[in-house]
């Protein structure tokens, strides 16, 4: 019993930790915590399944307001329940609000550094990338017939081509899933007869 | 007084705001014209000390203009706010998701979801371009036109090498952004 709840301390300490680490080490917001999350979720700490991570980010999406706090939120009831999500949560906020005040403290704002602002360029140019590659990894796992990659490519030419809000492409992808698994087990019925 | 309205204020911000970060500024800045709290030069400082500092956009976002107006609480008030719906709703969701698990409509959902989760990912990695590789949007005939002036090449280079380190020799993320960070001071500085 003891030795559970030694446990289950630690875990929380770890989602607090790793946590801190994602809002510390990514700059560019929502989308440049992702492949940092992947990463630190599935991979290292096995918090998840790959499979389970995908509708961690799904339904981070579709939910308004700070992805990652969805995200974080998701993880932490996952593994902790709701002690765990608010470890998580708290993690990730701490780093930007410390150093909001320090800058604002200390300088007043930032300056037109042109290092800063050069480093912000390297910065991006590198979220770029690493968003591309958690995208690639993702749909190694989940585009596995014609249905996904269809439905993958929809939706990437109506939110990146079109500009169409993440929102109504995830609600569309619901609808369309719904109609896909009806069809595909009415077939199967037809086929057992 | 002061406290209470940053800390509604910015919930309702966190609650009415849809895909993150970059998305939410402008709804925090109409909300906090409405009240008197900011000018526009104000708002453009904010929106590029939010960018430089890393965390979620929208904390540090609420953090400066908490801090800047009513200090430490109500740095705290506009930071808890603009998490708390996200918190929640995730919470409320998760319980949903638990209590209909079995069912036919929630599976086919997801099963249509996970797919466009993919496709949006990579849309994002578009929306990123967009502020660093290339001036304007890449789905442009302007790339045909005139590319040597719409490319960006330091950028790109680090785009290919981090494309590299990332996807081929599985360097973690956090190793990736210090570098370039040193790469980029050095090289665009």
């Amino acid at each position: 019993m003891k030795e559970s709840r030694k446990k289950a301390l630690k875990e929380h300490g770890s989602l607090f930790w790793e946590f801190f680490k994602i809002g510390l080490f990514t700059i560019g917001g929502g989308m440049a915590m992702l492949p940092l999350i992947q990463k630190v979720a599935v991979e290292d700490k096995k918090w998840l399944e790959e499979d389970d991570m995908v509708d961690c980010l799904a339904v981070s999406q579709a939910l308004p307001g700070v992805i990652v706090i969805n995200s974080a939120t998701y993880i932490g009831k996952r593994r902790q329940g709701l002690t765990g999500s608010l470890a998580a949560s708290l993690g990730v906020i701490l780093p930007s609000f410390l150093i909001i005040i320090l800058v604002v403290t200390l300088l007043g704002s930032i300056g037109e550094n042109s290092y800063v602002t050069g480093a912000f360029t390297g910065v991006k140019a590198a979220v770029c990338g690493l968003v591309l590659v958690s995208a690639c990894k993702l749909g190694k796992q989940i585009l596995k017939g014609p249905f996904q990659w269809t439905m993958a490519i929809l939706a990437f030419a109506a939110i990146g081509i079109f500009r169409i809000t993440a929102l109504w492409a995830i609600l569309a992808g619901a609808a369309a899933g719904i109609v896909y698994l009806q069809i595909r087990s009415k077939k199967a019925g037809k086929e057992k007869q | 007084m002061i406290i209470l309205y940053l800390f509604s204020m910015f919930f309702r911000i966190g609650l009415f705001s849809f895909g993150g970060g970059l998305a939410m500024l402008p709804l925090i800045f109409q909300s906090v014209q409405e009240f008197g709290f900011m000018t526009a030069a104000e708002f453009s400082n904010l929106v590029a000390l939010s960018q430089v500092t890393p965390g979620p956009i929208a904390v540090n976002a609420a953090t400066f203009v908490g801090f800047n107006y009513a200090g430490l609480l109500g740095a705290v008030a506009a930071t808890l706010g603009v998490c708390m719906p996200a918190f929640l709703l995730m919470l409320i969701v998760m319980k949903f998701m638990e209590k209909f698990k079995e069912s036919r409509g929630l599976q086919g959902a997801f099963a249509g979801i996970r797919p466009v989760t993919v496709g949006l990912i990579g849309a994002a990695a578009i929306f990123v371009a967009e502020t660093s590789l290339i001036n304007g949007k890449l789905f442009s005939m302007k790339l045909l036109e005139d590319p040597l002036s719409y490319i960006n090449g330091i950028p790109l280079a680090i785009f290919a090498v981090t494309l590299l380190l990332a996807g081929k020799f599985k360097i973690s993320p956090i190793k990736i952004t210090i570098l370039m960070a040193i790469v980029g001071a050095v090289l665009c500085g």
